[in-house]
């Protein structure tokens, strides 16, 4: 077992894991922090994003010990200082962009991203950036829109219903 | 996975000291080696991860005017950072895989796993890359040595990649929407004189240069140009996405719009 330190959500955390622990399963099961979600668990399906140094990676295909230092951020880090829902979220549920919510974590943290880089996304690429994120419900219209929308840009035009 | 010991050295001395172990693997950005792993397909018993070399990061440009990138440079870096100086290969880097996996899967990684349908051998293969390593310079032509096979010997690490910069170049990609590699991907570079053309995705050997086309794009540098060869099937990979013959196919198509995109 190794110890490992990193910041999560703006707190530092430390605990041992064995080399081959995956950092899904250190922020699920050392940090009990399970908005985070493991689908397929092959890197396809993207409910597992989080952000690592400010980047969106898939966290069931890093290492918990290749995070040692670095500074994560989760779903439970999204919402505002007050609890109130962030932007994005709030977007979320606005335009009815999840129904069964579990790709949700991995798709709002895939939006932050590409917001962080891409204020004034197009629809197009935010369709594009989200080809690692797969939803089973939805049919992806209403995740576009909310982004659209959390980007402060018109749903208007998003193509079809 | 089986369980095995990690390093993370932060020197390049230090990650080839590490490989010296029995069983040891060098971990790049993981996002082939770790799903293998998880299969049971893949067992080291020393991970040495190389994420945390400085001196393998960034994309520079060398005096012979070579864009240079270390080996550990991901690919979400390469797309952005090369997009000035070498905008085909900044456009191959910014499709493979999606965001999350290009925040973390590299160059050296890539290389080193050989995967027949993975796109920078085509990158490396038609640019004329030359290869470093912690021993030696390894040219693109000797580099690939088959399907998940390279030059490379036990514990050998790339360190950095040199890629000549053509006149004009374009890589098109034909998708494998599933696993998000080429169906069938061709990469053609001209240089003064000369004109490489790369095909991955296609050949059961991995990646191969077309070398008629070569010749025809050398005298003729059009779409057209190649439009009298034969792709012959013999050889090509044959799976349920796509026949020998559908492959063979494709290559021709591919690099007809690689051309007509220069």
């Amino acid at each position: 077992m190794t110890k490992v330190t990193m910041t999560v959500n703006g707190k530092s955390v430390s605990g041992a894991v064995e080399g081959r622990t995956l950092l899904s399963d250190f922020i699920r099961e050392g940090l009990r922090l399970t908005g985070t979600h493991v689908g397929c668990d092959t890197s396809q399906c993207g409910a597992c994003v989080v952000h690592v140094d400010g980047k969106a990676v898939k966290s069931c295909t890093m290492l918990a010990a290749e995070a040692e230092g670095a500074e994560i951020k989760t779903i439970e880090g999204m919402a505002n200082p007050d609890g109130s829902l962030s932007v994005i979220q709030q977007a979320f549920q606005d335009h009815h962009g999840l129904q069964c919510g579990f790709c949700t974590p991995g798709m709002v943290m895939s939006a932050a991203a590409l917001l962080a880089e891409n204020p004034s996304p197009t629809e197009s690429e935010i369709r594009k950036y989200l080809e690692g994120n797969i939803c089973r419900c939805t049919g992806y219209h209403n995740i576009i829109k909310a982004i659209m929308a959390a980007s402060g840009q018109s749903v208007a035009d998003v193509a079809a219903e | 996975m089986y369980e095995f010991e990690f390093k993370r050295p932060g020197t390049i001395a230090d990650a080839v000291a590490a490989l010296g172990a029995e069983e040891a693997q060098a971990l790049g950005g993981g996002q082939t080696l770790l799903p293998t792993m998880k299969q049971r397909l893949a067992a080291p018993e020393v991970l040495v991860s190389l994420s945390g070399v400085p001196e393998m990061q960034g994309v520079c440009m060398d005096d012979a005017g070579r864009v240079c990138i270390g080996g550990a440079t991901t690919h979400a870096t390469v797309a952005a950072e090369a997009a000035d100086n070498y905008p085909a290969l900044a456009h191959l880097a910014g499709q493979i895989g999606d965001p999350a996996v290009r925040n973390r899967g590299t160059i050296g990684g890539s290389l080193a796993n050989n995967d027949p349908a993975a796109c920078y051998p085509a990158a490396v293969l038609a640019s004329g890359a030359t290869i470093v390593t912690n021993a030696r310079e390894i040219v693109a032509d000797d580099f690939f040595d088959g399907m998940f096979t390279t030059a490379l010997d036990d514990g050998e690490i790339i360190t950095e990649v040199k890629f000549p910069v053509p006149e004009a170049a374009s890589y098109q990609k034909f998708l494998q929407p599933a696993s998000r590699f080429a169906l069938t991907g061709v990469f053609v570079a001209k240089f003064p004189g000369a004109v490489r053309v790369a095909v991955t995705g296609a050949s059961e050997e991995g990646v191969f240069r077309w070398t008629a086309a070569e010749e025809a794009l050398s005298a003729d540098f059009t779409p057209d140009a190649v439009a009298g060869l034969a792709v012959s099937p013999d050889g090509m990979i044959s799976d349920l996405h796509g026949s020998a013959a559908y492959r063979a196919n494709l290559v021709k198509v591919l690099t007809k719009r690689a051309v007509a995109a220069c």
